[in-house]
């Protein structure tokens, strides 16, 4: 590959690539925090739309999600946005569905007597969510997050298919410019595994973090578990380690 | 603009035979990965390190970078090499590789849910390693993993519209070239939305069903 492809186009690519992952995932996890908790409302109408947000967002292939934000929306409600923003809003919404369902499913994992006590203490709604409910969940929650950025590290791809410059349209562009297919896509995915490296090393320093900080110790037994299947250096965490370590958080993962 | 019902219906036929793509895409991929992820699954608990640590290697590898790049890798670098299929072929290849290292972790659970007991009343017996597998571990392991394994299978029914952009005429497709053509997009892009729900939601409830039969 010549120098000129590199710098002008996968640099920038890869910058683009992070800034979409990094975006995506913040605005996923706004969707996720936002139509989980909705979810567990006592009010029926407010679990029912969160529940049909999740359904159809979760039903929609993203690539179909991205093409209809990319070409319908601007002829349907004379709305255009940045292609960098309705990549972020594709994938932060398609994201933030299947997060909702971890969201509810390690809420609904923080054992009953919390609720009760929180009650007890004539804590308001939002108090026993806010000071109860979440800070224990989150730990719970951060393997199937995991999975799920790494989901959306993926995704990201998907934006070279309208035109947003990231690694994979880099890639195809260099493609058409020197035919050296075989090197160039050797690099792109060598690429996105770095990433998807450093992602999943992160993440497991947070989940240190949230672990120690509601008390409990590190999570042997999935750490055991995913070391059986990679010899222990691999990135992202198995998806039988994640179900071990979310335990009573059942079907967290939706149907991923 | 607006919806125009005309137009719709206009694009429906065409639509529709480009669902029939997509559903071939799914199901060839789907039984590929089925497959593949078994043999993933079996290579994994070899007791050869030799085996064991490349396959884990391979597996981690394609599991975490984007099918979109593994399918432009497949399509562009394989003529390269003399191999030529279609973009179907190529396509269902990426498509149930790359599910092939999910479906290879549903075995692997599915595998370490049978009893300890029964691989070593398996070596009480001395059957060989084949027979243990085929006549004692895998009816006990696979039957419980069928409704992890739907789940991707409607995964991968909502990946294949990736397939468009190596020049498979799905449904996606369809609706990209008809587009263009008449640059009337709301119609067909929503219709292909719609239809990927109205498939991909009913499959989930049946698999709840399932699930629950199945005692989980």
């Amino acid at each position: 590959m010549t120098a000129g492809l590199w710098e002008h186009w996968l640099l920038p690519g890869i910058w683009i690539t992070v800034q979409l992952t990094v975006l995506g995932a913040a605005f996923a996890a706004v969707v996720a925090f936002t139509v989980g908790i909705a979810r567990t409302s006592r009010l029926w109408i407010v679990r029912f739309l969160s529940g049909l947000y999740v359904e159809i967002f979760r039903g929609i292939s993203a690539l179909v999600l991205m093409f209809w934000l990319f070409f319908v929306m601007p002829l349907a409600f004379e709305m255009q946005l940045l292609p960098m923003w309705a990549a972020v809003l594709a994938l932060g919404l398609t994201y933030g569905a299947y997060g909702a369902e971890i969201v509810r499913g390690a809420l609904n994992a923080v054992p009953a007597a919390q609720r009760e006590a929180a009650v007890a203490l004539s804590f308001t709604p939002a108090q026993r969510m806010r000071r109860v409910l979440v800070p224990q969940a989150v730990p719970e929650m951060i393997p199937p997050f995991t999975n799920l950025l790494i989901e959306l590290l993926k995704a990201t791809s998907l934006v070279s298919a309208v035109s947003v410059a990231d690694i994979t349209f880099a890639a195809q562009l260099s493609r058409l410019a020197t035919g050296e297919s075989l090197q160039i896509y050797a690099i792109v995915l060598a690429l996105y595994f770095v990433i998807a490296f450093a992602l999943t090393r992160l993440m497991r320093l947070l989940e240190r973090r949230a672990k120690a900080a509601v008390g409990k110790g590190p999570d042997r037994r999935a750490a055991g578990g995913r070391r059986h299947l990679t010899g222990g250096a691999g990135p992202a965490r198995t998806l039988a380690g994640a179900a071990g370590t979310a335990g009573a958080a059942g079907t967290a993962g939706g149907d991923r | 603009m607006t919806w125009d019902w005309d137009v719709a219906r206009e694009y429906l036929p065409d639509l529709l035979e480009g669902l029939l793509v997509t559903l071939e895409a799914t199901a060839l991929g789907s039984l590929l990965s089925f497959a593949l992820g078994l043999v993933w699954a079996m290579a994994l608990r070899s007791p050869r390190r030799l085996v064991r640590w490349p396959v884990a290697g391979v597996v981690e590898f394609i599991r975490n970078t984007p099918l979109l790049v593994q399918l432009f890798f497949f399509y562009y670098v394989l003529p390269t090499w003399d191999i030529t299929f279609s973009a179907l072929t190529t396509g269902v290849i990426a498509l149930g590789l790359h599910y092939s290292t999910y479906t290879a972790e549903v075995y692997r659970a599915g595998i370490d849910g049978v009893p300890q007991g029964q691989w070593e009343a398996a070596t009480a017996l001395s059957l060989s390693r084949g027979r243990t597998w085929y006549a004692v571990i895998l009816p006990q392991a696979v039957r419980r993993v069928v409704p992890a394994l739907g789940n991707y299978v409607i995964a991968m029914l909502k990946d294949s519209p990736l397939l468009a952009l190596i020049g498979v005429v799905d449904m996606l497709q369809t609706a990209r070239a008809e587009g263009a053509s008449s640059f009337q997009y709301i119609e067909p892009y929503t219709m292909v939305g719609v239809a990927f729900i109205l498939i991909a939601y009913p499959a989930s409830l049946l698999l709840r069903v399932l699930e629950r039969r199945l005692g989980h």
